[in-house]
């Protein structure tokens, strides 16, 4: 039962590639994105440590440049 | 589609669907595999070659509906300059690419028994091919500048000028002589197609589709860590040294 599916009525060289094809460059294309992803996140957190005082987040930025400075503003907050 | 243009919006968008489409594409591919494979009946003529359809087909179709989305994205990224329409263009690329090369090794490994040749140089086959090259040589010329947004431009107008091929593929069995055979499901009138046939395949078609926005997904989530990476790197060059030394 079992090899006559994998028999395929005879047409096996031609089904299973077929269907393996399909399936190592979906796969592959999914490893590659991913692996793709995880590198790219990696960099960017990366880089935004490396330097916390963006324009972006300029509070978070000039405290961070207070405390280099030795003036820490926290301290009246708290 | 404007407040989707948002990179910010997009990424949480995308984080709330992105399981959705991921869990439907494995759930589609199992159940496609198992009607493609046990649930479906052999060909009266193809026999079981007729397997390699439920491959063939959809993958056809997503080869020439990528193009088409990524050809709106370029529409769109020229004349309104969405960040979001070129990144997704890029993004989508690959992704077409790959199911255009299955489409076609499917389509020789079905025509070697079938049609007793592995290719063809007639209409169907050759409009295909093209589009494969479309696809790469997107990829290729997107890359190609050292301004991403000058190779963006490049590309996008190679998209709108190579959506003429999209229509040849579609009519190309009805107006040229070919050993393809015509449209059976997206046809005037109605499927010709079994029920038990049809259904496989419009549920690959479905898992393909899934698959198809979770790796675009993925990769758009990608190509905007890979701008902010681009911008920070700039700004670091530019005013990062000086600003830096005065702070401190």
């Amino acid at each position: 039962m079992m090899s006559e599916f994998f028999h395929m009525g005879g047409y096996a060289a031609y089904v299973w590639p077929a269907y393996g094809i399909a399936t190592l460059v979906l796969l592959g294309l999914l490893a590659a994105t991913w692996k793709g992803l995880r590198n790219a996140e990696a960099t960017l957190k990366a880089l935004e440590s490396a330097r916390p005082a963006r324009r972006r987040t300029r509070n978070a930025g000039r405290k961070a440049a207070d405390q280099n400075a030795g003036t820490p503003a926290e301290a009246s907050e708290g | 589609m404007h407040r989707f243009a948002n990179p910010a919006r997009f990424l949480r968008l995308s984080a709330v669907l992105l399981p959705w489409c991921a869990g439907a594409t494995v759930i589609l591919t199992i159940l496609g595999l198992w009607l493609s494979l046990f649930g479906s009946p052999p060909d009266y003529q193809q026999g079981e070659t007729v397997r390699i359809m439920y491959i063939h087909v959809p993958a056809a179709w997503m080869s020439m509906f990528i193009y088409t989305n990524m050809a709106i994205a370029a529409g769109v990224g020229l004349v309104w300059k969405h960040p979001l329409a070129d990144l997704f263009a890029k993004a989508a690329a690959p992704i077409g690419a790959g199911f255009t090369f299955v489409c076609l090794v499917t389509g020789s490994l079905w025509g070697a028994p079938m049609w007793g040749t592995w290719w063809v140089w007639d209409a169907r086959l050759t409009s295909v091919l093209i589009l494969f090259f479309l696809y790469l040589g997107y990829m290729a010329l997107v890359n190609a500048f050292d301004d991403p947004q000058r190779g963006m431009k490049a590309g996008n107008v190679l998209l709108l000028v190579g959506i003429v091929n999209v229509p040849i593929i579609k009519f190309s069995v009805d107006w040229w002589n070919t050993l393809h055979q015509p449209a059976s499901v997206v046809r005037m009138g109605g499927p010709s197609i079994d029920a038990s046939m049809l259904t496989p395949l419009l549920v690959m078609a479905g898992a393909f589709t899934a698959y198809f926005l979770s790796v675009v997904m993925l990769r758009v989530r990608t190509e905007i860590a890979q701008r902010k990476i681009q911008t920070l790197r700039l700004s670091v060059a530019g005013d990062g040294g000086v600003a830096d030394g005065m702070r401190g």
